[in-house]
Order: C-alpha cells, then sequence, then structure tokens
C-alpha cells in the first residue's frame, strides 16, 4: 500500500525523522486556518499517489490565509496523471539551503535491501542517474545485519554528504533505516531531504510503500487506506476477499491463479483486435477453491461493472476439481437469479474436466457456453462482446 | 535425472497436521514422494495415517533428520511463522526447502533467503509458490502430478496455474522437472537458478521459461542465457494488458513506471534468441516445434 505524504510524514514522526507535518484540508475554505495557524505563508501540496506533482501545477506557494484558499481551490480537484486531487497539505515554508535525495528499497535483483542517495535532490531520481550517474550513491545492504553505525557511516560517506552534516546525517539514516524495518515497509523515500538555512536535515517530502503481507503485525496499518480513493467495485471485492482489478474494457475475467488470470487478460486483448477492439473488463482471481459462493461473489462484481458486456471464465483444475467449479458456476447463476444477465463463456481443463462439462452441458443454461480451448474461448468472449456492444 | 528434486529425495513437511499439509500430503504421497516425516512440536511423537501409510511427527527438523535423513522440506506453516520454520530447516541443513506460503511479509523472505545463504548449505524455492515436480519420481509441493508424466522438457515458471497450463499443453512429451518460483519480489530460487541446473542436467533437452509483469529478472535470466545457456529456450511473459501501478494478484507483479513491463521482458529475452509465445499454446508450439525438429 502506497501512503500519501501526509501519512508518510506521520510516519517519520514516529520514529523521530525530522518533519513538519503541517494540515490535511479536503475543503478549500480550511485552508485559510490552516495557513493562519502555520504563520501565513505556507506551500499548499496536493496529496496523490504519484510523482511529479510539482511539474504538473500541484505544488503553490501562497503568501498569506487567502491566498493559501485560492490555491487549495485550484489544485482540489485537479487530474494528476489520472489521479484526482481529493487533499491537500498546508505545510510550513522552509528555509531551504540544500536538496539530497534518499532511499531504502527491496533490492529483488540481490534478494535483499538497497539503499540509494544522491546529495542532487529535488529532481526525479532517474534523472540524475541519467544526466550524472556519479552523483548516485547506491549501498546494498545485507538482510540479518541491517543498518548499524558502521552501514550508516558507509551510506553517508558513499552520499559525499557536506562535511558539516555527516553526524547527523548518520543519525537520519538510521532512523530511516527503522522506519523501513519497524514499519514493514518495502520502500521508503525521502524528495528532497533537505539541509536548512540553520543547518538542521529536514525530511520535505515523504513516499512510503508499506508490505501488506505484514499488516497482521500492524494494527494501526489498515488506519492508511482511504476508502474515497479506491473504485467502489475493488472495495466490494477486497472486502469479499477476492483478488479484483478494475480494468477499462468490455469482458468480464474470472480465473484461478494470477498468471493464469494476468495470460487469460492477454489473449482475450489479441482475440478483441478481431472483434471491433473489445478489451479485458477486470483482472479477478478466485484462487484454488471455486466454490458457488466464490463465483457467485466474483460474477456480481463483475457484472455490477456497467462496461461488461459478456464475461469469460477461465479455470484450469490443479487442486480444484473442475466437476467442483462446474457446479459453483451452476449455483452462482441460480443466486443471482435476474443478475446474471450477459453471456458467460467457460473454459475447464484439467483435473475431472470430463464430469466438469458434462455438468454445465446438463445445466443447459442459456447464457452459458463451453469453449474447448483458452484460446477459442478468449475469441467467444470477445465477439459476444463485440455483438452485444453493436 | 532432473533437477532439485529426484526419486532418492526424502521428504518431511513442516505444518504436516494442518489442513493444507494433510491435504497436500496426502497428495505427494499418491503420486509416489516418499514422504518421511512431519514437523510439529506439539506433537511429537504421534503420527499421521494416510490411509495405510503411517508417517511419523518429529518434534523439530532437526530430529526428523537425524531419524530419517530427510533432505527435502515442504513448508505449510502460516505467514507469521515461515521465517522461523525456514531458518529451523537451515539449521538442520537440509539441502532443500520448498515453502508454499502465501503472504509472508518481504522482510521475512529477505531474513531468511540471507540466512540460507550465510550457510551455504540449503537451497530455498518460494515463498509463495506451487513447489516443484519431477514426475514420476518426486513431488514436492501442490502442483498436481496427474498432468503429465516425465519427459526431457524442463520448467520454470514465476506461476503456479501457468505451470499446470504448459504442462498440459506439453502433456505429450512431459517434463524432466517443473519448477515454480513464486511471484513475491524477493524469492530464494530465480529463473537463472534453474537455467544453470536445466543446462547441467544430462536429462533435460529444452527449458519453457515463465515470466510475468515486475521486477527485471526475466532481463537478467535474457543477459545469462545469453552467455551461459547452450540448450533451447522458449518463453512466455504474462501481463501485458496490465496497468501501471497495480498489483496483479502476485505480490510482486507490478509494473513500476516504464519498468517491469511484459512487452520490455518479451524484447530482452527475442533479443538473445529466446522465442517468446504471445499465448500460452503458441509458447508450447514453439517448443513442440523445437523438439519435433531435435
Amino acid at each position: 500500500m502506497d501512503l500519501m505524504e501526509y501519512q508518510a510524514k506521520e510516519l517519520f514522526a514516529k520514529h523521530d525523522v525530522p518533519v513538519t507535518l503541517g494540515t490535511v484540508v479536503q475543503e478549500a475554505g480550511d485552508a485559510e486556518a490552516a495557513a493562519e495557524a502555520l504563520g501565513g505563508r505556507v506551500v499548499v501540496k496536493a496529496q496523490v499517489k504519484i510523482g511529479g506533482r510539482g511539474k504538473a501545477g500541484g505544488v503553490k506557494l501562497a503568501e498569506n490565509p487567502q491566498e493559501a484558499v485560492e490555491r487549495a481551490e485550484a489544485i482540489l480537484g485537479m487530474d494528476i496523471k489520472g489521479h484526482t486531487v481529493h487533499r491537500v497539505l498546508v505545510a510550513p515554508t522552509a528555509d531551504i539551503a540544500e536538496e539530497y535525495y534518499f532511499s531504502f528499497l527491496v533490492d529483488r535483483a540481490n534478494r535483499g535491501f538497497l539503499c540509494i542517495a544522491s546529495i542532487e535532490g529535488g529532481v526525479e531520481i532517474e534523472e540524475v542517474a541519467r544526466t550524472n550517474p556519479d552523483a548516485v550513491a547506491k549501498v546494498s545492504i545485507d538482510p540479518q545485519t541491517g543498518v548499524d553505525d558502521a552501514k550508516a557511516a558507509e551510506i553517508v560517506a558513499a552520499t559525499r554528504f557536506p562535511e558539516e552534516v555527516v553526524e547527523e546525517a548518520e543519525a537520519l539514516v538510521k532512523r530511516l533505516w527503522a522506519v523501513f524495518v519497524e514499519e514493514d515497509a518495502s520502500l521508503v523515500e525521502v524528495n528532497p531531504l533537505v539541509r536548512l538555512g540553520d543547518g538542521r536535515l529536514e525530511a520535505l517530502d515523504g513516499k512510503i510503500t508499506l508490505d501488506e503481507n505484514a499488516e497482521f503485525r500492524h494494527d494501526d496499518h489498515a488506519g492508511f487506506e482511504i476508502k474515497d480513493q479506491v473504485d467502489p467495485l475493488e472495495q466490494e471485492a477486497k472486502e469479499k476477499g477476492l483478488n479484483y482489478v478494475k480494468l477499462d474494457g468490455e469482458v468480464g475475467i474470472i480465473g484461478n491463479g494470477a498468471g493464469l488470470v494476468m495470460s487469460t487478460l492477454d489473449v482475450v486483448a489479441y482475440a478483441g483486435e478481431a472483434h471491433s477492439g473489445v478489451k479485458p473488463a477486470n483482472f479477478l482471481d478466485i484462487g484454488g477453491g471455486a466454490s458457488a459462493e466464490v463465483m457467485a461473489n466474483g460474477l456480481h462484481i463483475i457484472l455490477g461493472d456497467g462496461q461488461v458486456r459478456s464475461v469469460f471464465v477461465n479455470v484450469f483444475g490443479g487442486i480444484t476439481a473442475c466437476d467442483a467449479v462446474a457446479n459453483g458456476i451452476v449455483h452462482a447463476l441460480e443466486l443471482l437469479g435476474e443478475e446474471a444477465n450477459k453471456p458467460l463463456v467457460v473454459r475447464l481443463d484439467g483435473n475431472n474436466v470430463e464430469e466438469g462439462r458434462r455438468i454445465l452441458e446438463e445445466a443447459d443454461h442459456p447464457l452459458v457456453s463451453l469453449a474447448d480451448t483458452m484460446d477459442g474461448g478468449a475469441d467467444r468472449a470477445a465477439e459476444l462482446a463485440a455483438s452485444e456492444r453493436s | 535425472m532432473a533437477i532439485f528434486l529426484t526419486e532418492n529425495s526424502r521428504v518431511v513437511v513442516q505444518g504436516m497436521t494442518g489442513s493444507e499439509g494433510q491435504k497436500h500430503t496426502r497428495r505427494m504421497i499418491d503420486s509416489g514422494t516418499a514422504i518421511v516425516g512431519g514437523v510439529n512440536p506439539k506433537k511429537a511423537g504421534q503420527s499421521v495415517d494416510f490411509e495405510g501409510t503411517a508417517v511419523p511427527v518429529f518434534g523439530g527438523v532437526k530430529d526428523a533428520v537425524d531419524e530419517t535423513d530427510a533432505d527435502v522440506s515442504v513448508l505449510f506453516v502460516p505467514p507469521a511463522f515461515t521465517k522461523a520454520a525456514v531458518v529451523e530447516a537451515v539449521d538442520a541443513a537440509i539441502s532443500l526447502v520448498v515453502v508454499i506460503t502465501e503472504g509472508v511479509p518481504v522482510h521475512d523472505s529477505a531474513q531468511l533467503f540471507a540466512y540460507a545463504q550465510s550457510k551455504g548449505t540449503t537451497r530455498v524455492i518460494g515463498p509463495n509458490c506451487p513447489g516443484l515436480i519431477s514426475p514420476g519420481k518426486s513431488n514436492a509441493g501442490i502442483i498436481p502430478a496427474n498432468i503429465t508424466d516425465g519427459g526431457r522438457v524442463g520448467l520454470v515458471s514465476k506461476s503456479g496455474t501457468l505451470t499446470y497450463q504448459m504442462m498440459y499443453e506439453l502433456r505429450d512429451f512431459g517434463f524432466s522437472t517443473a519448477v515454480g518460483i513464486g511471484g513475491d519480489p524477493i524469492i530464494g530460487t530465480t529463473h537463472i537458478d534453474c537455467l544453470r541446473a536445466f543446462e547441467e542436467d544430462p536429462d533435460t533437452d529444452a527449458v519453457v521459461m515463465i515470466g510475468e509483469i515486475g521486477g527485471d529478472a526475466e532481463e537478467r535470466a535474457a543477459d545469462y542465457i545469453k552467455d551461459h545457456v547452450s540448450k533451447p529456450v522458449v518463453g512466455y511473459v504474462a501481463g501485458f494488458t496490465a496497468p501501471e501501478g497495480k498489483t496483479m494478484g502476485h505480490a510482486g507483479a507490478i509494473v513500476s513506471g516504464s519498468s517491469g513491463t511484459a512487452q520490455a521482458k518479451k524484447e530482452a529475452l527475442e533479443a538473445v534468441g529466446v522465442k517468446v509465445g504471445k499465448t500460452p499454446s503458441e509458447t508450447a508450439q514453439l517448443m513442440r516445434e523445437i523438439l519435433q525438429a531435435g
């Protein structure tokens, strides 16, 4: 789960990383009091989970509380790379002497952790890496030993922090490591990390990605989820324990196993090229056990998407037997009744497939047709979606 | 021969007494795996009956190894206890640990892998994987044993069901070993580890490699193939239609900005001469042509 800047700063504060929190507002009018409390001159910052806010005009200076309201009005509702701004952070201005970049992240290649840091911060680190690669320090971290005094010193030296901040930087690096480890983050990024006019370091911005697999040991993390930012169908799916991602297309997809479902989306998209360009409408993995209830929940969510014109159910029975899946589909259609109103193409293969197909043939539901192969099923579902659309 | 898992493998199951553990232990026994014990400190000294096969339960992995000469452990323990269970298996110097458990925190995966590396005696496969099967010889995990028989194709895949799908597509040829390495950001055994082992395995003639969006494991595998793999490799990558910034089921399956895309992976593989199918069936067809020509 990606956190917004203000949430990241709350976690920074919890671990004694120097930040100034500011105030989050959802109504432009509230920016006035927020700015007054901070002395009048403030920065108004869009809160969205995407980089490049400044460039997009989502970060503005306000000279006084009235101007803060105007800035908030302009930024709230703004679209930044497909993310609508629902919140702005009203933050005090900072007297910035220098801007640095700092991050800890999961290093997939080395199956450990990595620190990336630079004394050229405030811009995208990818940009620095391209134009001035020598200015980007990369330090591998052994997950067993983590960041101790020696590793913190190594990071600070490799980054070439100015002499006068070395001691403070070493302490800060250890605190950011505490955020990374103790909060089970897969990314902690500070850009910019600034040296203020008076010499102190401060995290002026923050980005944290929390590991959802670790929620069982962090009771407070669920509170970071912002429901109004989630697609309502995705929210409903999550509540029902289904792995669903809404996409922009017409063919609803249900399958078992993340890889097979991803592959099904691709195969449907290829098939759609021959059928007026119809596309997959969603990712939905019903996992190992495809009970009638799980199948009904899945179909209910997919049919709740008004764009869906047909549904492709693609199941390879590994552990799950195909007869159980077929029974699941039949019972799900009974449970849904009138709500099931779009054609369903079903492809079953694997464990006990003959019995599975027999059950569906016998049920002879007017909406259900059987496909022999994954490619054939995708083609049929795309064709049905195209004809339903026209 | 086969890779990592053979007819001589002696398998213990950590978490055998739980419902998933029992279900899959029964399936592993049915497919001919030598299951020599289970591990559960609370049930040490008991045994579990699997339709006539009584499997002893040991208090710890070390005890199980001492008593049975087990060299493989399959884990069905919950995410919160997975790290400790792997550490225990590593301490018992088990040569292969297969972590089926889904939902292991990435910090735990990083630590357990680093620990196994520091000891140098244990290979970890997973977490969040279906395990591996050398058909007709042994089956460590949850891959269905009845899809296909033994053969001379090797398979390495991030995805469970795509593993099954590909085994099914090429069921007339059969497989030496099929390894599901899992789709988490940090995994114990990578595409490269499997490619290296298949290259060295005299009973594997060609390899199917299945990848998906996220990270750059496929690109690194392409680099490796270029210099180190002489056997034919056919590839498949899932997730061409995945949107940026959305996790597609597997914790590691996410396109971040312009990195981790299926297109980039496909291009990297093709640049080193690996034929990449657009669909699982086309991928199987590419492999079929290679095997029939050879």
